[in-house]
């Protein structure tokens, strides 16, 4: 795991001069240095090592099972709609956020690098606006119109506000990935013959396929982990998303907290975020490196 | 306004059997369903007066949930400002920033030092530092609230014999969320001054260092003011995330021991959805904290610019 790994990232952090770099702040190797950092870096490891390993131990109190196995995420099947119903909600908010995210962001960001029309800059800076504007602060607006068009309480709903507010980011990413192809790409498809539609299709899609993962990426990673659109907007608990869903389950019983199905589900939320982020490191990176993730 | 209202519309989105014809029903749409239900009543929304009355409301702090529409301009505002835990969780909430952003920044330039040369064993530590950035937050608040707990967590037996706990008191909720956000944001803020450090060029180390220049020198008279910009990028991310802190407190605390850890997001969802149920309210309170968070940024953004050009 850890051998090509870190080679992504170091493309990323340090690109065109990786090497310069060792030469400027060059703190204190030995012993002291590898023990100090080691110890770091098993204090950010170990609540997920832990977590992972006593999910499936008879270490964690209150769970249901005695000895090793998979008895707590057995366990997370009996809870109200049991986890297959919530695995399947929020893989529809995901997917329904990854793909209208991916298509508005294309179809925008395409727009915004390569045509112009009336209205263009103001209305690129009202998308970017939204990132001034947080989240939190629009809960009771968002809790009312999305109730006055009845989509309170439905998992598109879920979507489409995080979507909204995925789209600076990616519009942002989009823009960049299509003006740093050069114009002569598409200039060259339409004099073949294709319409700006079939030099987008044919052509300058797989020139912006970076662009489109990042963006995609982070689309996934938000709408997977959102928790509070759906705690404010879902009030029926077969709709409500995984992570809503194992944090209620503290409160089933009352006094009683079934802490090892807790730790089942958080394995089953984070898993697929790691693997995402380990495969695709280098995207991950480029992200938060463009400034516009919101902390 | 009548207050009662916000529990009626809660109510008839429940399928509440008192409601009369007259009152716009709140369909719950089955997902199947929930696009061409989406598509029916934005096409209708126009036309469709006590649902569409209400939207220009909350940002103006008015009756926000239906009913009567009267005007609750100021009454709202008397609410929110007089609400008995609003000085606190403001109060609180400032507090939690001041802690959270001095942390995250000294502990981002710390681990981007530490990791800044490309070896093999720092982008060991960098992957390290980074994985927890990529669970969601509210993931990770429900992993520290097992690990914190005193019956399942690996510190349970330690906690029982010296008698501790960890969410327990007002300053142990406080400094164990302050862990959990370390845990979680360290990576990504050390991400943010590894691209800052990138962006200092080599050539004014290598005057320093022919000019004879001690380490501690270099960093602190090339590396940290040569860094402001990143300084002011991470200090503002890192403010607004913290003025806006809920799932944390929400997953970890409820706001308690004590209402100790109240945020005002979390007051502002209590406000909203708990108890009281007042959309009005919680409209005003979240009208005041947009108005604080953009004085806030502005004046951010005016000091770190002002020293720029000293």
């Amino acid at each position: 795991m850890t051998t090509t790994v870190p080679e992504t990232t170091r493309a990323i952090v340090a690109p065109g001069a990786p090497r310069a770099t060792t030469r400027r702040m060059p703190l204190a190797f030995g012993i002291p240095y590898w023990v100090f950092t080691g110890a770091l870096a098993l204090i950010f490891l170990y609540p997920l090592i832990w977590t992972a390993v006593s999910s499936v131990s008879p270490l964690a109190g209150t769970s249901q099972t005695d000895g090793w196995g998979f008895g707590n995420y057995a366990a997370l099947t009996k809870y109200q709609a049991g986890i297959w119903v919530y695995l399947w909600n929020s893989t529809v908010v995901s997917v329904l956020t990854v793909v209208l995210t991916l298509a508005i962001s294309l179809l925008g960001g395409y727009a915004f690098a390569r045509f112009s029309f009336p209205g263009k800059n103001a209305l690129f800076l009202l998308t970017l606006a939204i990132l001034m504007v947080p989240y939190a602060t629009l809960l009771i607006p968002l809790y009312v119109i999305l109730n006055a068009v009845g989509l309170q309480n439905s998992l598109v709903g879920v979507a489409l506000v995080i979507t909204m507010f995925q789209l600076p980011f990616s519009m942002f990413m989009m823009r960049i990935s299509f003006e740093s192809i050069p114009k002569e790409l598409d200039e060259a498809a339409m004099v073949d013959g294709c319409s700006s539609w079939g030099a987008l299709w044919r052509v300058l899609l797989h020139a912006v396929k970076p662009g489109l993962v990042t963006v995609g990426l982070f689309a996934f990673l938000t709408a997977w982990n959102d928790f509070m659109a759906p705690l404010i907007l879902i009030n029926d608990s077969n709709r409500m998303t995984l992570p809503l869903a194992v944090a209620n389950l503290r409160g089933q019983v009352q006094g009683v907290v079934d802490y090892g199905a807790t730790e089942a589900g958080v394995v089953v939320l984070a898993l697929p975020c790691i693997l995402l982020f380990l495969i695709l490191q280098r995207h991950y990176v480029r992200g938060f490196m463009s400034g516009a993730f919101k902390g | 306004m009548d207050r009662h209202d916000t529990h009626r519309i809660r109510a008839r989105a429940h399928g509440d059997p008192h409601r009369t014809a007259t009152t716009p029903r709140l369909r719950r749409p089955r997902p199947g369903l929930a696009l061409r239900r989406a598509d029916r009543d934005l096409r209708r929304l126009p036309f469709h007066r006590p649902a569409a009355a209400r939207l220009p409301d909350v940002g103006l702090g008015l009756a926000a949930a239906g009913g009567n529409q009267g005007i609750n301009f100021p009454q709202n505002y008397q609410d929110a400002v007089t609400h008995r835990l609003f000085w606190d969780s403001i109060r609180f909430t400032l507090l939690y920033t001041v802690i959270t952003t001095v942390i995250l920044i000294a502990l981002g330039l710390g681990l981007a030092l530490f990791v800044q040369e490309s070896t093999r064993w720092k982008g060991f530590l960098r992957t390290a530092f980074l994985v927890p950035s990529a669970l969601g937050l509210a993931s990770a608040s429900l992993l520290f609230y097992v690990l914190y707990s005193p019956i399942a967590g690996p510190f349970a037996d330690l906690m029982k014999s010296w008698g501790i706990t960890f969410l327990g008191t007002p300053t142990g909720a406080l400094w164990s969320t302050i862990f959990l956000i370390v845990w979680r944001y360290a990576g990504f803020y050390m991400l943010l001054m590894l691209v800052g450090l990138q962006g200092i060029p080599e050539d004014v180390y290598e005057a320093a260092r022919i000019d004879g220049a001690s380490r501690w020198q270099t960093f602190r008279d090339i590396t940290v003011p040569l860094l402001r910009p990143t300084f002011a990028l991470t200090t503002i991310m890192c403010v607004t995330g913290s003025l806006l802190a809920f799932e944390q407190f929400y997953i970890l605390t409820k706001g308690g021991p004590d209402n100790s850890t109240m945020t005002i997001v979390q007051l502002i969802y209590n406000v909203a959805f708990q108890g009281q149920n007042d959309l009005g309210v919680a409209g005003a309170l979240s009208v005041i904290v947009l108005l604080a968070l953009i004085v806030i940024n502005v004046f951010q953004l005016r000091a770190f610019g002002r020293s720029d050009e000293s």
